[in-house]
């Protein structure tokens, strides 16, 4: 018996003959719960996998979205990040499921998806899973951190390198004030990244600001190479949005 | 809010259990108490809010607060995470003084039934006691109310409402205030804007009362038997919670489940009965016709004759009817069937984001059919109407969905009749005994000469 994490009912669903051989493990979301969740499938833009069919013929180049031809523009941030996954679309379904797991604080959805990022996870090259921090402020209030959350249940050992300077609305600022965004996250005293190879997890992917501020620190320090992984892709309007914890 | 910090605070917290962090001011250096949210005993854990003891409704996680594996409450999570280092805050100073005047301003006059009831009432809320009001749909449950609520506000007394819809609270509130108009009446459910008021009458979603301890001395309980209140334990040890230890308990409710009608049959439970509605019409009885398999022949895109028959019929004589279904997706296969008939057919559920629209455009008569899962069965009231089952065997149609699907026919004066048909493919014992639950109630509603017929 199994019990879906979302709405409690039963499951339901019968191990096929392969699962029980490989031993996959059954799933924690009922088929009714799991429906409107939308998996980014077909082409996507190679550097940060936004979807591509969504998108004007006009608003990618070469692959590339128009987002992420315009960071590889801005010298401070060119080849900073090698790529995002992203697993799932930010719809209304997905909407709900993360306000409930990290603004509710039901650490127990970090498990709903965790077999997908740990499968997505091993398809990038890396030695060391770094978490996108929280403030001491946010950590405080919600009492623990949604990507070390995800990174942890998907059987990966985050190391928290980075600490995070409290909020700042990215919106009202200058472009030069952003472009020195990367001032919100600074590397811990006594941690290291030297030469590793990094996989970057958060939450949601939203304007690639967050990701590409903590690969512009990490390369600086001297990281190898940095690739995020996010569980879900929202819709940013370029970096004119809030950078959100 | 009052001028003076110190009773400021006081209305804020008085009454009330709520989590450090939800109070906008530093915890007070006197007249609290403070809670530990969630507590282990005999070998499981307990959420102080909600009372909730299932081990399968506790997680655990890395909390950066307390640096331990911290238990939390599910149950509750949507009103803000109790976890093991969370504190719950309680006031244990004085109550702050009512203010205002509770006097009743109403001139309408109770029918004999109302008023047999509303003596109930006041006698309960005068002597502390607990009493339940067994009144038929459309008996006029309300106003049963008002004398007792005055005798409460009068001396002195915090009142409650709690009802389990969001709609009735909407509905029920402002009511109240027009009729105590020298008091604050607050609205609470998820999200109003009076959650931090402090007043002397409170209409509440029975959800919300896990945030009050020891608030009411008179706890009104509405629709006792409805969804979610009568399979949720945890909802009636918020209503338990949030009434002082000697305080006044009142039920309302149409349909008593068969513990508590027993209870009432052998004397065990003090209760009124107001078995005629207040324009003293009796109360549709509704007739069972067979339709066959109606789920087959919904399925392949047909009505089952007698419900084609019948629906034609209201169509005919332009008279609207309410279709209701046990489930969704045979109601969305069935909407197509019906608006072949008539273009103005709509259908609700509880998700359904138009739901108010659709009931609105109903209630202006710009629909012709609506048709409906169990969702309508009570609260919602449209003055000249006939109610169909469509398959009314199925096991959500207990005794007690039956009476208030019922209970939607003939409600107002101007047209007290209306025709109540139970379409099944099989006759259950939850059919009879709603059939044999309304004639009783008609019977003693004749006896009592409370019915002109
Ligand atoms: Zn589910
Ligand atoms: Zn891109
Ligand atoms: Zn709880
Ligand atoms: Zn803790």
């Amino acid at each position: 018996m199994s019990l879906c994490l979302l709405c409690e009912e039963e499951t339901n669903r019968q191990m096929t003959w392969r699962q029980f051989f490989t031993l996959v493990e059954l799933p924690l979301l009922c088929g009714k719960c799991l429906q409107p969740f939308e998996r980014i499938t077909g082409e996507c833009c190679r550097l940060c996998s936004r979807p591509l069919a969504v998108l004007d013929a006009s608003f990618s180049i070469d692959g590339v979205c128009h987002d992420c031809v315009r960071w590889e523009k801005e010298s401070l941030y060119k080849g900073v990040l090698s790529g995002n996954v992203s697993l799932y679309m930010y719809n209304e379904a997905m909407k709900a499921f993360i306000a409930r797991f990290k603004y509710r604080g039901d650490y127990l959805l970090a498990k709903a998806f965790a077999e997908e990022v740990r499968q997505a996870a091993r398809k990038i090259p890396h030695d060391m899973v770094v978490p996108v921090p929280l403030s001491e402020e946010r950590l405080r209030e919600r009492g623990f951190n949604q990507a070390e959350a995800l990174a942890r249940e998907a059987g990966m050992k985050p190391v928290n390198v980075l600490e995070r300077s409290h909020a700042e609305k990215q919106s009202k600022k200058s472009r030069e004030e952003r472009l020195r965004g990367a001032q919100v996250f600074r590397l811990k005293e006594n941690s290291s990244v030297h030469r590793k190879t990094i996989l970057l997890i958060d939450d949601i992917y939203t304007t690639g600001a967050t990701v590409r501020y903590i690969a512009y620190v990490l390369k600086q320090a001297g990281a190898a190479g940095v690739t995020s992984l996010t569980l879900a892709r929202g819709q940013g309007r370029e970096r004119e949005a809030v950078l959100e914890e | 809010m009052n001028s003076n910090p110190l009773s400021s605070v006081a209305s804020f917290l008085s009454g009330r259990l709520l989590l450090e962090e939800e109070l906008p001011f530093s915890l007070p250096d006197s007249s609290v108490d403070i809670l530990q949210g969630i507590t282990s005993r005999n070998h499981s854990f307990y959420c102080s809010r909600c009372g909730n003891d299932r081990e399968e409704r506790f997680a655990f996680f890395p909390c950066a607060r307390c640096g331990t594996s911290c238990p939390y409450c599910r149950h509750c999570l949507m009103m803000g995470r109790i976890s093991g280092c969370s504190r719950l805050i309680r006031w244990t100073g004085p109550e702050p003084p009512v203010e205002g005047d509770g006097t009743l301003q109403w001139s309408g006059r109770l029918s004999e039934g109302q008023l047999a009831a509303s003596v109930a009432v006041k006698k309960a809320v005068q002597e502390k006691g607990e009493c339940l009001i067994w009144a038929v749909c459309g008996a006029g449950k309300t106003e049963v109310l008002f004398q007792g609520v005055e005798e409460a506000l009068l001396s002195g007394k915090r009142a409650c409402i709690a009802t389990p819809r969001t709609d009735v609270v909407l509905e029920l509130a402002p009511r109240l205030q027009r009729v105590f108009p020298g008091i604050r009446v607050t609205a609470l459910y998820g999200g109003s804007p009076d959650r931090h008021v402090y007043s002397p009458l409170v209409v509440s979603t029975t959800h919300q009362l896990f945030r009050f301890l020891e608030a009411f001395d008179v706890m009104i309980v509405d629709e006792v038997d409805a969804f979610p209140y009568s399979y949720d334990a945890s909802l009636q040890f918020a209503t338990q919670k949030a009434r002082k230890p000697e305080s006044s308990l009142i039920y309302l409710t149409a349909t008593p489940n068969e513990a508590w009608q027993e209870e009432c049959r052998s004397g065990k439970r003090p209760f009124v009965k107001i078995p005629a509605r207040f324009h003293r019409q009796p109360l549709p009885v509704p007739v069972m016709t067979w339709c066959g398999r109606w789920r087959r022949a919904i399925e392949k895109g047909k009505l089952p004759p007698v419900v084609k028959e019948w629906t034609l019929q209201r169509l005919k004589d332009g008279k609207q009817a309410l279709l209701f279904f046990p489930h969704i997706d045979l109601m969305e296969q069935a909407l197509p069937l019906f608006q072949a008939f008539h273009p103005h057919v709509e259908a609700v559920h509880a998700e359904d984001l138009k739901r108010k629209e659709k009931v609105t455009l109903m209630r202006e008569k710009k629909l012709a059919l609506l048709l409906s899962t169990t969702i309508l069965e009570r609260g919602v009231t449209f003055p000249n109407i006939d109610v169909a089952v469509i398959g009314a065997e199925d096991d959500v149609f207990t005794e007690s969905a039956l009476v208030q699907i019922a209970g939607r026919a003939g409600r107002s004066a101007e047209f007290p009749d209306g025709e109540v048909r139970l379409f099944h493919f099989g006759r259950t014992r939850a059919m009879m005994k709603a059939v044999d639950h309304i004639r009783q109630m008609n019977k003693e509603g004749l006896e009592k000469g409370w019915l002109d017929r």
